[in-house]
């Protein structure tokens, strides 16, 4: 087995890793993140290796009276990297403002997200527009209802809760973050949002898918023995396919 | 390397420097009976009657001021608590606070600690009177010891009192039906009054202890520590409880 | 009869001393038992991750399960027991007073106590792995509801109650500790020991010393109030509704954040706790093996408090995706960029140290180096954490478990290593082998970069921490396999170079080469005659001029201690 695993480290060094960033990003503003995240990297990875060649060739450097680093080079290099600190703030303070300090729209598509040891469910309201009253004490997976949701609330007549989450493309998304026992992190990695789903509390966010296809959806935050097979998929389709579908899923649901 | 000579008095400073730097401060407050005498001069263990007392005090503060850290994190915890709440099943965020009415006798209570602190103050009082404690530095008597002892006493029964008054209050309390897991306020009653109780519990063992130490300990410098330091724990416990009681009474 | 009497009087000086040079070596011992179980932890989580079938020789297949206890006490064992123990409590005991020209601590016993309490907590925190359900999984952070519901996984109950214990313990243990240090600071400097003329070691020690007793005070009420809500029904931190595996639990209603408020206000300050001694020890190494004083004193000394007072500013930045309030994590992303400043100007310093040249090049010197390596890689990545927009896609990647096992473990470890380098002659007597300490460095250098520098890519590739394997979950985590195969292979070759070390350290301590009483021609107390053992009692050391005189290179006429010994006059 070790000869195997050595085998394939080599692979590894030989040919580049299969991957040397971030998955391709999918949401409106998944390209001026990944710009700042790649001109910060690029900045801080330049003075980073600069300071390591610094500090080794200081080994091998002759003995001189004063330093070859004088003041003036020592003032210059912290207001340069100062600088760069409050540039890289400056732009990501902007950004925060745009993905989460600024609300949702309106008429985004509404979504609620639950996540359970070790599964996520996805609500969505229905035609009505509003998610129908869960009830701790009907929780039961096995018999189809894993949220609770009471079937007496007019409201969640029409709710359909789905273990996979689809959506439409070039639509808003706001997401309702729930948790039933313990603290979960969601995170779609090709959309670069992240949030924690707290248990008694709901936590919002908002994305805009911007390419149809399939991605991953994970949990970030330890939550238990099985953290890291608690994943789903996200399906981003078009408009059409989406309204199609939504239709198709609430027909099913009426029927029995 | 430099021999080891002998030379007084100090001098902090090299003949000749070579190195800029200022001088040091050779006038640090330490000790000594107020006579001008600089006992800094003299070298650690030797400076006056007061320094072993000074160390003592000084590790106190630095316990205590991580105590009060202990306090004041229970006491952020309750002011964000106050404004935690729920998601009810309609979907709305309800506040749990549900404020707490506090047992009057704690008034009481209040007020024997108080009074504790002054009889404390009293017994520590006692052991810094110089004519006595110079009777008993030339070990002639213990004019200070006979004193101090009767106070320090009745600091002990006062504190066990305070401290059957609050198993009191809880009773009360229980009487109500509210106990330690009935609501957010309750967690907070209980969870201050216990903590502070236990240490309370513990200057109870400290004021024993001091009053061993009264009987028992061979030098003046060990009695005075001992009491001085029960001394300082009961006040900062009693002025602890007089801010933590204002917060269980006018923060909900 | 002898016998008997030779062998306690033995017991007594090596166990039951309060002699502050044998409990700072006590220390050192614990620091480095608890650093060959976390390593040889780490190497199991290794193996697990990358070789999920493998059978373990007399345990079977290890499951996900104990994948996360591993982690979970590998954490504790390193940041409570190595990053802490050793170079703030240890360390400090060890050199702090002869530093300041103190025979002795203030509170010896308090000091002697402080090691007895850690030992226990050690003891309680390795017990877990025996109980029922073994250790805890939640993380060395705990977050409830995990920690605090018994049902939630398993070791969440006897393991997670002896780790609250552990931790208890240790926070007791420590601030007796820094009580210690803080007391001998104010009331044991010699003579003429100025406030700035003080090593910055000490001074490392001294703000971490005055760190600890705040931040551990709060660690020990959240631990209380966790104890409270896994026991008597309370609701600290827990939701008025909880539903773990179709048991509905009703609690009064509090809040999970409350929890990661508290704990991080405590893990912030403890990330700096464990970093500061080894920034003093860079400044007082550099400047030793340069022959050169500090470039700035004042500036260090002025660095290390504002990070002492930052560090208490910027807690929030470990919980921008947690659900606070955006425009907290706002102001949390500032403070942090703040905090980054003090330490940019350190490591400035230090590379202006570095450009005079003419260093000797000696294997405390070269772990300096490794530490300075260690500290800028991790550091960089630092000021893009502080942004929440980034922290929103790399926070609980690899990313971030690169960024602080190089800035926080690589370097302190570093540290740690130069440390014993340098004082090794100051504890016995004796010099470690210098070919075997260089070959043991550039290793060392190699392997940690091999292990934690690919660490980055896979974060940046999406693959979150805590991930027992990388089979039966995502799709895309797959890829990652070569990636950490290479790095499960780089640990164990990291690991290997650390018996190196281990042999040099057990082989010096008999058969070293005797060393001079001041083999680093050092300028600081701990090496002077008065601290000898054989100098007199009654022999104060008087301190004329500052810690670091030292003069232009290689000059030898400079390297004497600047101090005077006086014998009181009876």
């Amino acid at each position: 087995m070790l000869v195997f695993s050595t085998h394939d480290a080599a692979v590894f060094l030989l040919t580049g890793a299969p991957f040397w960033g971030m998955p391709p990003g999918a949401s409106l503003h998944s390209p001026a993140i990944d710009a700042l995240m790649r001109t910060s990297l690029g900045i801080l990875l330049g003075f980073l290796l600069l300071a390591q060649v610094l500090a080794f060739t200081g080994l091998f450097l002759a003995p001189r009276a004063k330093t070859r680093f004088s003041a003036p080079w020592r003032w210059g290099m912290l207001v340069v990297l100062v600088a760069l600190f409050v540039w890289m703030t400056a732009v990501a303070e902007h950004l925060w403002t745009a993905t989460s300090i600024a609300k949702a729209e309106a008429n985004a598509v509404q979504v609620e997200v639950t996540g359970v040891q070790f599964e996520w469910y996805f609500r969505y309201p229905g035609p009505d527009g509003v998610y129908g009253r869960t009830r701790p004490e009907l929780i039961d997976a096995a018999g189809g209802n894993p949220l609770g949701v009471d079937p007496n609330d007019p409201h969640s007549k029409d709710d359909l809760v789905r273990s996979v989450l689809v959506l439409p493309v070039g639509e808003e998304v706001h997401v309702q973050l729930r948790a039933q026992d313990v603290i979960h992190g969601f995170f779609i990695p090709a959309m670069r949002v992240k949030l924690n789903a707290v248990p008694g509390r709901v936590t919002q966010l908002h994305f805009t898918p911007m390419k149809t296809g399939s991605y991953a959806i994970v949990c970030s935050q330890v939550c238990g023995l099985g953290h890291y097979r608690m994943h789903a998929e996200l399906r981003v389709v078009t408009a059409a396919e989406f309204a199609q579908w939504q239709a198709q899923q609430e027909a099913a649901q009426a029927e029995p | 390397m430099p021999a080891i000579i002998t030379r007084t008095p100090v001098d902090t400073e090299r003949k000749d420097p070579g190195i800029g730097g200022k001088p040091p401060v050779d006038h640090r407050p330490t000790g000594g009976g107020g006579d001008g005498e600089n006992w800094d001069k003299h070298p650690h263990g030797r400076r006056g009657p007061r320094e072993l007392l000074g160390h003592y005090r000084l590790g106190l503060f630095f316990a205590l001021a991580g105590d009060l850290m202990f306090f004041t994190a229970l006491v952020l915890a309750f002011y964000v608590q106050q404004h935690t709440g729920h998601i009810d099943p309609a979907n709305d965020y309800v506040l749990d606070w549900v404020p707490l009415v506090i047992p009057p006798i704690l008034w009481i209570n209040t007020a024997i600690i108080l009074l504790s602190s002054i009889t404390m103050e009293v017994a520590r009082r006692q052991l810094f009177s110089e004519i006595h404690v110079m009777e008993e530095w030339f070990g002639l008597g213990r004019p200070a010891v006979k004193r101090a002892a009767p106070w320090l006493i009745a600091t002990a029964v006062l504190g066990s009192l305070f401290l059957a008054g609050q198993l009191l209050a809880w009773s009360q309390l229980k009487a109500e039906g509210v106990y330690y897991a009935s609501s957010p306020s309750s967690h907070f009653f209980y969870m201050i009054t216990a903590t502070h109780g236990l240490h309370l519990l513990l200057g109870v063992f400290a004021l024993t202890a001091a009053l061993l130490a009264l009987f028992l300990a061979k030098r003046m410098e060990i009695r005075q520590i001992a009491v001085d330091c029960a001394a300082w724990y009961w006040h900062t416990m009693g002025i602890l409880w007089i801010f933590l009681f204002g917060l269980l009474l006018f923060g909900q | 009869m002898d016998e008997s009497l030779k062998k306690r009087s033995r017991f007594r000086r090596c166990v039951l001393t309060t002699d502050h040079r044998v409990i700072g070596m006590q220390y050192l011992w614990l620091g480095l038992a608890a650093v060959t179980c976390g390593t040889l932890l780490s190497l199991l989580m290794r193996i697990h991750l990358v070789w999920p079938n493998t059978a373990m020789p007399g345990y079977g297949m290890l499951k996900p399960e104990d994948y996360l206890a591993l982690v979970t006490i590998h954490g504790t064992l390193m940041i409570f027991f190595v990053l802490t123990a050793a170079p703030q409590n240890g360390l400090a005991s060890l050199v702090l007073p002869g530093q300041i020209g103190a025979r002795r601590m203030v509170f010896p016993v308090l000091n002697a106590l402080s090691f007895w309490i850690v030992l226990g907590s050690l003891l309680v925190l390795l017990a877990t792995f025996a109980v029922t359900g073994g250790a805890p999984i939640s993380g060395w952070t705990s977050y409830p509801p995990l920690s605090a519901i018994a049902g939630a996984g398993p070791g969440q109950a006897m393991g997670m109650d002896l780790w609250l214990v552990s931790i208890a313990l240790f926070c007791f243990g420590s601030i007796l500790s820094a009580i210690s240090v803080i007391a001998t600071v104010l009331l044991r400097r010699a003579p003429g020991m100025t406030w700035m003329r003080m090593p910055l070691t000490v001074w490392s020690w001294f703000v971490g010393a005055c760190m600890i007793v705040p931040a551990f005070s709060v660690l020990l009420a959240a631990a209380t109030m966790l104890f409270s809500d896994r026991h008597m029904g309370t609701s600290f931190f827990l939701p008025a509704v909880d539903v773990v595996s179709g048991h509905i639990l009703h609690r009064a209603g509090g809040s999970p954040l409350l929890w990661l408020h508290l704990f991080w206000f405590f893990g912030h300050p403890e990330v700096y706790i464990a970093v500061l001694p080894a920034m003093g020890l860079t400044s007082a190494l550099l400047a030793n093996f340069s022959r050169r004083p500090p470039i700035s004193y004042r500036a260090m000394v002025y660095a290390t408090i504002a990070i002492g007072v930052l560090g208490f500013m910027v807690w929030g930045h470990h919980m921008f995706v947690s659900g606070m309030n955006p425009y907290a994590s706002r102001s949390f992303s500032l403070t942090t960029i703040a905090i980054a400043v003090p330490s940019t100007i350190e490591v400035i310093l230090w590379l202006g140290t570095l450009m005079g040249g003419g260093l000797r090049r000696t294997t405390p010197l070269l772990f300096t180096l490794g530490f300075l390596s260690m500290f800028i890689t991790g550091g960089a990545t630092g000021p893009i954490l502080a942004q929440p927009v980034l922290d929103s896609y790399l926070h609980n990647t690899y990313f971030v478990v690169a960024h602080f096992h190089l800035v926080m473990g690589m370097a302190g470890v570093f540290a740690l290593f130069a440390a014993v380098y340098y004082w090794f002659p100051l504890m016995t007597g004796r010099m470690m082998n210098e070919a075997l300490g260089k070959w043991h460095f550039w290793l060392t250098l190699v392997g940690a970069y091999a292990v934690f520098f690919p660490m980055h890519w896979a974060g940046l590739a999406g693959e979150p921490r805590h991930y027992a394997q990388l089979t039966g979950t995502a799709a895309y985590l797959a890829q990652l396999v070569p990636l950490q195969k290479f790095i499960s292979l780089a640990a164990f070759a990291l690991g290997a170079a650390q018996l190196l070390f281990v042999w040099n350290l057990l082989h010096s301590m008999r058969h070293g080469r005797i060393a001079a009483r001041n083999p680093w021609q050092a300028t600081t107390l701990e090496w002077s005659e008065a601290y000898a053992e054989d100098a007199p009692e009654n022999a104060q050391t008087v301190m004329v001029g500052g810690p670091y005189e030292y003069s232009l290179p290689h000059d030898q006429a400079g390297t004497a201690i600047p101090c005077e010994t006086i014998v009181e006059r009876e």
